[in-house]
């Protein structure tokens, strides 16, 4: 490495989830390589290899056995993590129910990438949207940092014993993956230090104290225990904000489950999960220099959904644009459905709503884009759900 | 001053590599950087691209590159098949690996943004013995954009090879990279 003028690092999205999870030393890994999640395992079985880590990695032939072996290992006590993206996340898609009412606080590293077909390697939300009802927690980044921090941040969350979830870390497929940026990484005892050891509750193998995992509920218990998740995202939101807060002291970077960009006297905000969140802080620094009062903002935190701050953060707009980075033929996005209800719940003069479908399948998104969508809202040209840069 | 950079090249040219090394320059120099290929399948011999968005302070943006400042072709062959010229802010440059003179490049490419040639092919050739052009490219990049110092690229270009190439092909690497900053007119 050339010697440095800061302890900052040239590193790709992919690269910073895998350099923190080395830092973490996570007990098991198990996972099955796809693009563009592929750089994170095939680094993090490099450090295996190469004795920087002393986690157990296993190889399985695809997601479905990835997610079963790792949901086996930390329910058995194993601070254990995995990655996949798009088709990978659609075949584990029978197991993520099971892992959370498992109560599993395993944390799996989503490189975002369309879900076929048509066939696409590029990237888009479809894969995370698909996995939002299933009782996982959810955490978006915007850039490599974030990317990096938020992995450090994400088993603090999922294995405080009061939520015990499992975790999904978001980071854009190839915009994050594979693009080289400047990164602040901790120092190793510090990322130790902050995230602890693990302390499962009830592990399988504390054989002093015999369980068992999984049963079969019939209809007597079924509910009641699925509420209990219910709850345990209750908890998430009090533990999320504790754990930031708890970050900002180590690292001096400063994390909010609602991020929020020039809303404060925003006439027009939009809300935006993802990188594209700092594209569209460029778009209004733009308008704003227009004389647009336009804002933007990111729930860093999808699951649980934090209702009442995102509340607070849309009170009293005119006008409020939902863009979402994936598609549900026949109906709205479904941030725009959640941020809708979130708006009814809150009463009051509801501001007219719109809902953008952006960037599918790779699709780049411009400043100038996004620049337009906020003056066709504004305008009146904006219909209920628009496709953005599609030729409708 | 952000500076945006947009590589054209063929698939196994080392496009990649090159924006890569620039960026990790960069960042290790003290500017924030973001830099990444054109994304998909990729296969030799294929026109692709890549983008580099290198400043004083974090950069936001995450999309590609449209209104580059400066354009690096590494591959003459594309002039005249792909519209390098494409988005140049007034100012810009267009750098390409061209056996003839600016003023015929320029005239190749039909544009009256600035142009500068480059031989790297016959750098390449003479220095490393085949024509991997890319480090010959950067060295002449710098020379038309002084982004970064030319020690702290050859620095982090030295690093980033260790352990990849034999100290032998390192030097002639230099030797390309220091000859292409020399020659580019």
């Amino acid at each position: 490495m050339t010697p440095a003028k800061h302890n900052d690092i040239a590193i790709n999205g992919d690269g910073a989830v895998a350099l923190a999870w080395k830092q973490i030393n996570p007990d098991v890994c198990a996972a099955y390589p796809i693009t563009p999640q592929t750089i994170i395992v095939e680094k993090f079985a490099e450090y295996v290899a190469n004795g920087e880590v002393d986690s157990e990695y296993v190889c399985v032939e695809s997601e479905h056995s990835a997610l079963t072996l790792c949901t086996t290992s930390c329910s058995a006590g194993a601070r254990t993590f995995t990655a996949t993206a798009s088709q990978g996340l659609a075949y584990m898609w029978e197991m993520l129910p099971i892992t959370s009412s498992m109560r599993v606080p395993l944390i799996m590293a989503v490189a975002n990438r369309a879900v076929s077909g048509p066939i696409n390697i590029n990237n888009d939300h479809s894969d995370a949207m698909a996995a939002r009802d299933t009782g996982w927690l959810s955490l978006f980044s915007e850039n490599v940092q974030e990317a990096y921090d938020l992995s450090i941040i994400a088993p603090r969350i999922a294995e405080h014993h009061e939520v015990q979830l499992p975790c999904l870390v978001n980071l854009d497929g190839f915009i994050l993956t594979h693009a080289i940026e400047r990164m602040s990484p901790l120092e190793d005892d510090v990322v130790k230090r902050f995230v602890g050891e693990f302390k499962p509750l009830y592990p399988l193998l504390d054989v002093d104290n015999p369980v068992s995992h999984n049963l079969m509920d019939g209809p007597l218990y079924y509910f009641p225990h699925k509420y209990q998740t219910v709850l345990a995202m209750d908890k998430a939101l009090e533990v999320a904000k504790q754990v930031l807060a708890e970050f900002k002291s180590i690292s001096g970077r400063e994390y909010k489950v609602v991020e929020e960009y020039r809303c404060d006297d925003a006439e027009i905000v939009a809300v935006v999960l993802g990188s594209a969140f700092g594209t569209m802080k460029e778009a209004v620094d733009r308008l704003r220099d227009e004389g647009v009062k336009a804002g933007v903002m990111m729930p860093r935190l999808f699951r649980p959904w934090p209702i009442a701050d995102i509340a607070k953060a849309l009170k009293g707009k005119k006008q409020v644009m939902v863009m979402d980075r994936h598609m549900v033929p026949g109906a709205y996005g479904a941030m725009y459905a959640e941020v809708a209800a979130t708006l009814v719940e809150e009463g009051g003069d509801i501001p007219m709503m719109h809902n953008y479908i952006y960037g599918l399948g790779g699709a780049d998104t411009m400043v100038s884009d996004f620049m337009a969508a906020y003056k066709d809202v504004i305008e009146g040209r904006a219909k209920r759900v628009n496709y953005l840069g599609v030729d409708e | 001053m952000d500076t945006e950079i947009c590589w054209h090249g063929r698939g196994g040219q080392g496009v990649v590599t090159a924006n890569e090394i620039l960026a990790e320059a960069a960042i290790y120099a003290g500017k924030y950087v973001k830099a990444f290929p054109e994304f998909g399948p990729e296969r030799m011999g294929a026109p692709i691209r890549a983008f580099a968005r290198i400043s004083h302070k974090p950069i936001r943006v995450h999309t590609q590159v449209y209104e580059p400042d400066i354009v690096v072709v590494i591959d003459p062959s594309l002039v005249g098949r792909v519209d390098v010229a494409k988005g140049v802010k007034e100012g810009g440059n267009i750098l390409v690996n061209y056996p003839g003179t600016s003023e015929e490049l320029k005239k190749a490419i039909g544009t009256s943004i600035e142009c500068h040639a480059i031989d790297a092919t016959k750098i390449s050739m003479e220095e490393l013995g085949r024509p991997m052009v890319n480090t010959a490219m950067l060295g002449a990049l710098l020379k038309v954009n002084p982004i970064i110092t030319f020690e702290e690229l050859k620095e982090n270009m030295v690093s980033k090879f260790e352990g990849k190439l034999s100290e032998e092909m390192i030097a002639k690497n230099i030797t390309a990279l220091e000859r292409a900053y020399k020659e580019v007119r």
